[in-house]
């Protein structure tokens, strides 16, 4: 079903003058209210006034994450923090995290992008909705479960992990709907086996997956072994959680809900504009967000755009592909975001001096693996082996709370780690995606 | 008094120590007494050898992490109980072993034991005190 026919379907001339209007507006909104844009658009020589045409899009500056941990943490708010109503927040060590916001009314615009979201994968009122996303400051796991409310479905707030559990609820809750990392869908489909569960008899249909990279392969697999339609999601929190796009039935890209976020694919170099079905990195204008509106910000996504209508569902939307990389070294690891600087300044603090070390990202089974190989010079070896294990625990235990997530860590020899020209390989991903 | 233990790190793969072993072999060292402490992923080697400064720049020069450490070498009675003996002793004034590992050479009829201790200077002491009798590290490379 098509959750808001009146903009998933608006006629191509009718969506290009609600986005010039509501471009124009946002313009002039943030340079009143966010002295941060204030700045940038005088640089620019660009007014409100001055826009007249999507075509004007370009001119405009981008935003990058830089800019929101610059301004660390509210200065990048439109609006007075008496008037939002959620702050998330990612993780991070280097500098600042990067904190989102919401109002009433953005909580209201994420409610129905996810009910967009969630129909257009096929959900529908009434049915039982198993939220294995993580719920907290990361956004997935509050922005399903606010789209599953406005959908009129029924909410299970299961939140990450406790797998055995989750199976059983979902066997004797009736789950309709999953949605969860592709990896955990994999994932809870092996233990499923284990436990006995006979996953293709499940009355579960859809699956909405997304928050990491996944292969064609990935999608036949969780589709046969639990007998579902497995579809795609796309969002980021600094655009405003999950609800960003979503694929169709026709399961050939994923429709931007570009009433409200409007894409754009640009050479990461350069930053002109990419034509329809080249590669680039996505760059994403918020339309109507009031607490945190971002002008052309650089997801660091790389993905092409068709604006070509979808033959199968009629909304006239512009479809992306599934994102094909990143054009920074941004890791995905089961659903969370990893930045090697993260680790590299958790083993500068630790071990007191600049670290040689390596990432080496695997997947055993259907999860994902991340060992840091930390080298031992002179200045951190001891004789004595249980310094050296206290020195392997203090690290795993930092990274494990810094990260948010589980690695296992190991101590190397010197030079162990590869050296490519002058310039230490730092991750080597083993998965095939 | 103290004598000069080499201990290197090594990771807990094949042929590992061999290749280390091996560095020193070539440039003419001589083993006297080795330990290998492991763990699942990498293991210390303790070796006493006749040239510490030598072994220690081969190994770094082939990018090998290891660092002199202090320890020292124990006669110690070739009988029953003679270790224990000298545990005793040590235990007696609070002294507490980190590690040791025997000598493969003989002194006289003695055994060589090699300790580490987390304070050395006291351990010394209360060896001495107790009539134990420390070899230097002339003594013990040329045995």
């Amino acid at each position: 079903m098509i959750w808001r026919k009146d903009v998933e379907c608006l006629p191509v001339d009718k969506l290009r003058a609600l986005q010039l209007e509501r471009l124009k507006a946002l313009v002039a909104r943030v340079v009143e209210r966010v002295p941060f844009y204030t700045k940038v658009f005088a640089d620019a020589g660009i007014t409100a006034q001055g826009i007249t045409s999507l075509d004007d899009l370009p001119k405009l500056p981008f935003t990058r994450k830089t800019d929101l941990r610059d301004n660390y943490p509210f200065g990048l708010f439109a609006v007075p923090l008496s008037e939002v109503k959620e702050l998330h927040a990612s993780s991070g060590t280097t500098g600042n995290p990067t904190v989102v916001a919401y109002t009433k009314n953005d909580i209201a615009l994420w409610s129905d992008v996810m009910a967009r979201t969630l129909a257009c994968a096929g959900a529908v009122p009434g049915d039982v909705v198993q939220n294995a996303y993580g719920y907290g400051l990361f956004t997935g796991g509050l922005g399903i479960h606010y789209g599953a409310l406005e959908l009129g479905a029924t909410v299970v707030p299961m939140s990450s992990g406790g797998t055995k559990r989750q199976i059983k609820l979902m066997h004797d809750f009736g789950a309709t709907v999953l949605t969860c990392t592709p990896s955990y869908a994999l994932f809870m489909a092996e233990e499923a086996a284990d436990m006995g569960v006979d996953t293709r008899r499940s009355p579960l249909r859809v699956g909405v997956h997304g928050a990491e990279p996944w292969t064609e392969g990935m999608r036949r697999e969780i589709e046969e072994t639990w007998n579902i339609k497995a579809m795609d999601i796309y969002g980021l929190s600094e655009i405003i959680g999950p609800g960003v796009a979503e694929e169709c039935q026709a399961q050939d890209g994923l429709h931007v809900f570009s009433d409200v976020f409007l894409p754009e694919v640009i050479d990461p170099d350069t930053g002109e504009p990419r034509p329809d079905g080249k590669d680039g990195e996505l760059v994403i204008t918020t339309l109507t967000k009031e607490a945190l509106p971002l002008i052309r910000y650089r997801t660091g996504d790389i993905v092409s755009i068709t604006h070509e209508p979808c033959k199968v569902c009629g909304r006239t939307s512009p479809r992306m592909s599934k994102v094909r990389g990143r054009t920074d070294d941004m890791l995905i690891i089961r659903g969370v975001n990893v930045f090697p600087s993260q680790i590299e300044s958790v083993l500068l603090e630790v071990e007191g001096a600049k670290p040689h070390y390596q990432l080496i990202v695997d997947r055993q089974g259907s999860l994902d693996q991340l060992e840091v190989q930390v080298e031992i010079d002179e200045g951190v070896f001891s004789d004595e082996i249980k310094v050296l294990e206290d020195l392997e625990r203090r690290i795993h235990r930092e990274l494990e709370s810094v990260l948010g997530l589980s690695v296992s860590v190991r101590l190397v020899e010197p030079r162990t780690i590869e050296r490519s020209v002058g310039k230490a390989k730092r991750v080597i991903d083993k998965r095939q995606l | 008094m103290r004598v000069k233990q080499l201990s290197v790190f090594l990771e807990n793969k094949s042929g590992r120590l061999a290749e280390v072993l091996s560095l020193l072999a070539k440039a003419g060292v001589n083993l006297r007494a080795l330990s290998l402490a492991d763990t699942r992923d990498f293991g210390v080697l303790r070796v006493i050898v006749d040239d510490v400064a030598k072994a220690h720049a081969v190994l770094k020069e082939h990018g090998v992490t290891a660092s002199e450490t202090d320890v020292l070498a124990v006669e110690v009675p070739d009988q029953p109980g003679g270790l224990a003996g000298i545990l005793e002793l040590l235990g007696r004034q609070n002294v507490s072993v980190e590690y040791m590992y025997a000598f493969v050479a003989k002194s006289g009829d003695k055994a060589i034991m090699v300790f580490r201790f987390d304070n050395l200077d006291q351990a010394a002491g209360a060896l001495q005190r107790g009539g134990v009798r420390i070899l230097t590290g002339k003594e013990l490379y040329s045995l």
